[in-house]
């Protein structure tokens, strides 16, 4: 397909919207965010193939037919969308059964790590009583 | 023999629909499991005899010829990883069994586990034999709906909150694949790997540039390379040890084969070799430093997975036969001594009731087994010799002066840096977890704690990563041959299209 400064903008947009939807903390809206990312996606595949009449046989002269391979791409990546945004929305759904909310938290060991290394502590080590005192 | 190409994906998927119609029933499940990978372990060993003797074996699934249809291909690089992947995976299901009979399936629901990983080890082999990039998305995808799965088991509030990270992060490295797939369509209009090669070269510089830029993030992210590498250790040590193994063992891997793949077959030249040098660099040492912060030691078997990923990049990054083979040696080493220390970590977990540095102490004493199971893939993952991570490790620095550049000698002295620092942070393990006194938390029971079904297969991955040491020269030989037929590109598309590309 030539390009077409309609879809350019569209996918541009979209991918924009998206990216920032998944700088969020929250999971569901993270979800938006990767559902716009996937539909950006799909609009630029769709813009890789050749636009014309249904790619079917007999149907019309072959040199107008549409091209069917993005098309099917498409249809598996639309699929694995769906599978992926039902297993997001179960995850956000659990996160917030179990927490009250569907925030993506830091990580603990991390957060633990990170507090000895600013009182200058190692991680661990071999002088159990000085261990036992620093928790 | 070309029909054995689609057996090792074919076989687990049709394993997992059986094992998910026996939920329920775990005997009949496990039977399943252990028969379909034992049979696909088998058929990789056959693929890789007949890839290396003769030319690769091809199949154009459901006769559609390339390029409109889909083609597997098995190819020395691709047999060598399918054979080490699927032993890798046996085992892990062995110990898995083991680990369900001894925690009375708490660890591991066997109705949703055996089906989960049968599509996980589908996704890994789909991933390796795909001659097509839409089929290496598919097998992506396949690999990592399924670690979602396995990761989250259990749905603990620790595992939904590593989990949110990981499948966050994999899903947007997924997005840029497949942004990448959809402007390499638009590109040239094909995506059959062999076609691409000749269709590439014939794009404008700048144009190959920034494809192959988004392929190498893409790739990055799920190859753990620095600085796309932070979600690894936050995620993987919260999930059950077999699952914890597996992913360190095949998922990372997935992701530096495709690496290898596009660098040899689609983008050769080296344009970007200078990056893939200092991010192998970065991920090295940066990596290593992170292990030796670290008190947990799952989470600091995932930093040294993070930084051994960087002697990857290094092979791939000097573009030179030596260094490919080098680093493919690699691989099969990491594969294989990653996992099974995963699996000792498993172990530790389950005698000492916990893998936290400061809860353990004199388990030498009192499991002198796991000390040893523990200590000889320690000692090979830093590069000791005669083991194999020393062969492999020597390799690459024999290619990196070879090379003979400034950032291939910083290499040299980063990847010696870092094999020391990985002693040093496996000796702390092993001073505060085998040597010490043994701290209260520690159960003293004299008899073993340890199920006969998880020291097994540990013990039989240790004894592989030794046997590694044994048939280097040969499987050296092997990376040889695969290196030198991803250098002249001829081979690949000639096993594809016969002639000339279409």
């Amino acid at each position: 397909m030539t390009p077409n400064l309609v879809y350019v903008v569209v996918i541009g947009v979209l991918f924009a919207a998206g990216v920032s939807m998944v700088l969020e903390r929250s999971l569901t809206r993270v979800l938006m965010g990767m559902i716009l990312l996937g539909n950006g996606v799909n609009l630029l595949i769709l813009l890789g193939g050749k636009a014309g009449t249904p790619p079917i046989v007999g149907a019309g002269p072959e040199p107008e037919m549409a091209d069917p391979l993005p098309q099917i791409m498409i249809l598996t990546a639309i699929v694995i969308t769906l599978g992926m945004t039902a297993f997001l929305l179960a995850l956000a759904y659990r996160s917030w059964a179990m927490s009250g909310h569907d925030e993506v938290q830091d990580d603990v060991e991390d957060q633990r790590i990170m507090q000895l290394a600013e009182r200058d502590e190692g991680s661990g080590t071999d002088d159990r009583d000085h261990h036992e005192a620093v928790r | 023999m070309n029909f054995l190409v689609p057996l090792p994906v074919v076989m687990p998927l049709f394993g997992a629909a059986l094992t998910l119609m026996m939920a329920g029933r775990p005997r009949a499940q496990r039977t399943v499991s252990l028969t379909v990978l034992t049979a696909t372990l088998l058929v990789s060993c056959a693929l890789l005899y007949f890839s290396t003797t003769d030319a690769p074996l091809v199949v154009a699934v459901g006769g559609w010829s390339a390029p409109l249809g889909i083609v597997l291909i098995a190819d020395q690089l691709a047999a060598l990883m399918l054979v080490v992947s699927s032993a890798v995976t046996l085992c892990v299901l062995v110990y898995s069994i083991g680990q369900g009979m001894a925690d009375g399936h708490e660890e591991t629901p066997l109705s949703v586990y055996h089906p989960t990983y049968l599509v996980l080890t589908a996704g890994v082999t789909n991933a390796y034999l795909a001659g097509d990039l839409f089929n290496l998305y598919v097998g992506f995808e396949i690999l990592l709906v399924a670690s979602y799965v396995l990761l989250t088991i259990g749905g603990t509030e620790n595992r939904i909150r590593a989990g949110s990270t990981y499948v966050v992060v994999s899903l947007l490295s997924s997005v840029i694949f497949l942004t990448a797939i959809g402007l390499i369509y638009g590109a040239t209009g094909t995506l059959n790997l062999a076609q691409l090669v000749e269709r590439l070269d014939a794009l404008p510089d700048g144009l190959r540039l920034i494809l192959q830029g988004m392929l190498l993030l893409a790739f990055g992210i799920k190859a753990a390379v620095f600085p796309l590498s932070s979600w690894l250790p936050d995620s993987y040590p919260t999930a059950p040890a077999p699952v914890t193994a597996v992913f360190a063992g095949l998922l990372t891997k997935v992701g530096v084969y495709a690496i290898i793949r596009t660098e040899t077959l689609l983008f050769p030249g080296g344009r970007a070799a200078a990056v893939l040098l200092v991010l192998g660099l970065l991920t090295m040492v940066v990596g290593i430093l992170g292990a030796v912060a670290q008190s947990d030691i799952k989470r600091l078997l995932s930093f040294t997975l993070v930084s051994h990923i960087g002697y990857l990049l290094f092979g791939v990054g000097l573009t030179t036969q030596l260094g490919l083979s080098s680093a493919i040696f690699y691989v099969v080493h990491h594969i294989t001594i990653q996992t099974t220390l995963f699996l000792a970590a498993g172990l530790i977990e389950k005698r000492g009731g916990s893998t936290a540095l400061d809860k353990l102490g004199g388990l030498a004493r009192l499991s002198p087994v796991l000390a040893v199971l523990f200590l000889v893939p320690a000692l090979n993952l830093a590069g000791i010799p005669p083991f194999s991570g020393f062969i492999g490790k020597l390799g690459l620095v024999q290619a990196g002066v070879a090379d003979g550049g400034v950032l291939a000698w910083l290499l040299v002295g980063g990847g010696i840096l870092t094999s020391l620092l990985t002693l040093y942070a496996v000796a702390r393990v092993w001073n505060l977890a085998f040597w010490r006194t043994p701290p209260a938390s520690v159960p003293a029971a004299s008899r073993s704690l340890l199920p006969p079904l998880m020291v097994a297969p540990t013990m039989a991955l240790v004894v592989f990563g030794v046997a590694l040491t044994v048939v280097a020269g040969p499987l050296f030989e092997v990376g040889d041959q695969a290196a030198s037929s991803l250098m002249e590109r001829a081979y690949y598309v000639r096993a594809v299209f016969g002639g000339g590309a279409p």
